[in-house]
């Protein structure tokens, strides 16, 4: 966990809302327990090339998220850091920009689940943190962490690119 | 893609030191080398990957080339996580909102119905 690197820079989040025609509970349900039902299974990255056998998050604070490949290995993606059904959800997602899982970096997945007043439920995502992609795992390893390191570098990019 | 590109090429340690030397802005090559171990030929190189990445632009001022950020770098970056993700909610909406069948409420295995 890299929660002791200061990481000052933004860089915004991603961020989505979608409505779902079901309860917040199915959603949740569908969301967890059933990600390898939608998980675009080409967003794959197994060491072995296998094909992907199924994604799972283990339903619990500290549990692993992760696919299986048919061949039966795994990979790491990440791991649970708020478990409560059925309203909010949040994932580690650790994979560097290599797409190899490291366990230094930790950006944050979070979904909601609000019941709405029609009916069905408003679904609100965000990815955030991708300012520590590099900061705290890259720029420590290469010995570039500092202050103006990687971190500053984001900053001004998304200064200037706005 | 872009975004692979871009980390691809930020993955080299080198790469990255002489990528942060533009962030005080427009530099020549010679500049850059002048402040990391290594030689202009090798920062030229760097700086050839970076520019085939779009995370680096250059600029002539007279006989110089001057090397700078390519502000559409960070797009292309978040840009693909963003596109990834749009992909993939929309996969989950329509999982979520797919018509259940009592009797399957397990998982199945054999119905991946993602493109490969």
């Amino acid at each position: 966990m890299n929660t002791t690197v200061s990481t000052p820079a933004y860089v915004e989040p991603v961020i989505r809302s979608l409505h779902v025609a079901a309860t917040a509970a199915r959603a949740f349900e569908v969301f967890t327990a059933n990600i390898g039902r939608w998980w675009i299974s080409t967003h794959s990255i197994l060491a072995s090339k296998s094909p992907q056998a199924s994604v799972t998050i283990e339903p619990r604070v500290g549990g692993r998220w992760y696919e299986r490949g048919e061949d039966g290995s795994e990979c790491d993606w990440g791991h649970v850091l708020a478990w409560e059904p059925p309203r909010r959800l949040v994932l580690a997602w650790q994979l560097d920009p290599q797409w190899q899982f490291d366990p230094a970096l930790v950006t944050e997945v979070e979904v909601r689940f609000d019941a709405e007043p029609g009916g069905g439920t408003r679904v609100t995502f965000e990815h955030r943190c991708l300012e520590r992609y590099g900061a705290g795992a890259d720029a420590a390893r290469s010995g570039l962490a500092s202050e103006g390191g990687w971190s500053g570098l984001l900053e001004r990019y998304r200064q200037i690119a706005r | 893609m872009a975004y692979h590109n871009a980390f691809a090429a930020l993955a080299d340690p080198t790469r990255r030191a002489v990528f942060e030397r533009l962030r005080g802005g427009p530099v020549s090559v010679g500049e850059i080398a002048a402040g990391l171990p290594v030689s202009r030929p090798a920062v030229s190189q760097h700086l050839k990957a970076l520019r085939e990445a779009g995370l680096v632009r250059h600029e002539v001022d007279g006989t110089r080339r001057l090397y700078e950020v390519d502000p559409k770098g960070l797009g292309d970056l978040r840009g693909w996580l963003d596109r990834f993700w749009s992909d993939s909610l929309a996969a989950f909406k329509a999982e979520v909102e797919r018509p259940q069948h009592k009797s399957s409420s397990r998982r199945p295995s054999s119905t991946r119905k993602a493109p490969r």
